[in-house]
């Protein structure tokens, strides 16, 4: 059985996604920015991608820019941002201990080139950020508040609402990291005081390699990529119209079948939860705890099993069909497990032991039960073969 | 790159050898640490008047590298004598696995150090010098 629950990592372009791509390789391939009326049909593309994204956010289509990625959406919000507020003198970021590292790696090159002074919140024990941290974080130097909506690996969604209810009467701007969230979360950019918003269409059935940034009307952060007038002249570049196309599409599907997406994943999510709750011993369950399922991304799933190593769990399921991702520091280039397991408070071997399943389209009723049949073993064997799990177990 | 392992390594991550405990070991090591993520611990019976290493018994916690290395490690060494075992470099070890991923390099480095202590454990017990161990930098 093949078993694909890394959709967090990214999802396959969907079929009716790459149908409505494929007219703009070879047959409509104008440039948009030619004035022959060969291309209008690019333009034309682009216009109804962007009305596209722009009505599953409730913004207006001219608030919506399309980018490569992204993390470069992210790259563009936070450096574009802190460079335009340098002029009138602010140089303070404040963000999370646990953004994904587009957000974090690019605060610490603003940190090391510019001189931003950067605050990262702590979050608590299920990775909640606090809202009065963030209140207490603001001086009047602030530039930018930039809060993920979800976490991409223990599932957490902030209390984005709230933090931009309290940016927007303090007259800050809020950005938030939206990748993991704006595929399957009901987001309203006015309704929740948005700023600014990061997306890519790889993680909701569109193809790789395109993203988007929401910027409100009014805000006009320095440009990223420079070069040519496209995008209003706000992004340079020819544009990726396939992508631009796919990312339309495919967030027109998934605003489409949102609710019952979310009804279906997270069901299933409950049921391998408890169900590994059940059959694996000592087993914990990382992010927001089982009770609180309203504010976990509706496909995540995040383990940590003392005793056993993440990796290692990685290798015995791929040998049986199933993928799946890890915090270890054994699938990363560095020594380190994941920053966002430490900030949760684990200690290092429990963040080593960590295990994440992402659900989505390509999950089914059968696969959840073959991944509660078979890891309860794997676990167990390596267990068996563990001198920290036997220490654990005299320790109690 | 997780995935990057030769055929070696997976054959002795999925069915390790020696994979448990001694209960009556002549000799005990352990390496490594909960924090970095890799602990290894070899169990020795040797045989006092040959000083021939007879059964060979390791625990790992950590990556496959881990423990294809303790696995492979035992192997080389069963049979053999305490000075010959004392000479099993990590190198070797990953040597004998085909290879491993230049990060995973350590593995085989902790194998060496598991077998080293152990080693040193057994000679301790029976009246001989330690030998001083080797610290690798990786």
């Amino acid at each position: 059985m093949f078993v694909y629950m890394d959709h967090t990592a990214t999802t396959p372009t969907s079929p009716e996604v790459l149908k409505a791509m494929m007219p703009y390789f070879s047959e409509n391939f104008g440039n948009p920015s030619s004035v022959y009326s060969f291309s209008r049909k690019s333009r034309a593309a682009i216009e109804k991608a962007r009305g596209q994204v722009a009505a599953a956010l409730n913004a207006d289509p001219s608030e919506i820019f399309f980018t490569g990625s992204g993390t470069e959406a992210d790259n563009w919000a936070l450096k574009g941002t802190l460079e335009k507020a340098k002029i009138a003198g602010k140089n303070h970021l404040i963000t999370t201990q646990i953004e994904h590292h587009a957000i974090l790696h690019t605060a610490e090159y603003l940190k090391k080139v510019e001189g931003v002074e950067v605050t990262y919140l702590p979050v608590d024990a299920e990775g909640f950020v606090s809202v009065e941290d963030v209140k207490n974080a603001i001086t009047d130097k602030t530039a930018l508040v930039s809060i993920m909506f979800a976490n991409n690996e223990v599932g957490t969604i902030e209390p984005v609402a709230e933090i931009g209810a309290l940016c927007r009467e303090k007259k800050i701007p809020f950005h938030t990291d939206a990748v993991q969230a704006a595929a399957h979360l009901d987001i309203d950019v006015k309704a929740m005081n948005i700023d600014m918003l990061s997306m890519s269409a790889h993680k909701m059935y569109g193809p790789k390699g395109v993203g988007a940034l929401y910027l409100r009307k009014g805000l006009r952060p320095e440009n990223f990529v420079h070069g040519g007038a496209q995008e209003k002249g706000r992004r340079a570049s020819t544009e990726n119209i396939a992508g631009i196309v796919g990312f339309g599409e495919a967030m027109e599907i998934f605003k489409s079948r949102l609710e019952e997406d979310k009804k279906i994943n997270s069901a299933r999510r409950d049921k391998l939860i408890a169900g590994l709750l059940q059959k694996i011993p000592h087993a914990k369950l990382n992010g927001p705890d089982i009770s609180k399922g309203d504010k976990r991304l509706p496909n995540n799933i995040n383990f940590s099993f003392i005793g056993v190593e993440g990796e290692t769990l990685l290798l015995d399921l791929d040998a049986k069909g199933i993928s799946a991702s890890t915090g270890s520091a054994c699938s990363s280039e560095s020594l380190d497990p994941s920053h966002v397991l430490l900030a949760l408070g684990l200690k290092h071997e429990m963040a080593h032991g960590s295990l994440r399943f992402t659900l989505g389209r390509l999950t089914t009723d059968e696969q959840i039960d073959y991944v509660l049949e078979v890891l309860p073993e794997i676990v167990a064997r390596r267990r068996e073969m563990s001198p920290l799990w036997e220490e654990y177990l005299k320790s109690r | 790159m997780a995935l990057d392992y030769s055929q070696k390594v997976m054959d002795h991550f999925i069915n390790p050898r020696n994979v448990g405990e001694i209960p009556d070991a002549d000799g005990i090591g352990e390496a490594g640490n909960p924090k970095c993520g890799d602990i290894m611990k070899i169990y020795l019976k040797v045989n006092p008047d040959t000083n021939i290493i007879e059964d060979v018994k390791f625990k790992t916690f950590g990556c496959a590298s881990a423990i294809a290395s303790s696995s492979m490690a035992t192997e080389l060494i069963k049979g053999r004598t305490i000075e010959d075992a004392w000479n099993l470099t990590n190198s070797a070890v990953a040597e004998a696995l085909d290879g491993l991923p230049p990060i995973k390099m350590h593995c085989s480095v902790l194998a060496e150090e598991a077998i080293h202590t152990a080693l040193n454990d057994y000679r301790q017990k029976h009246g001989m010098k330690t030998i001083p161990m080797e610290h690798h930098e990786e």
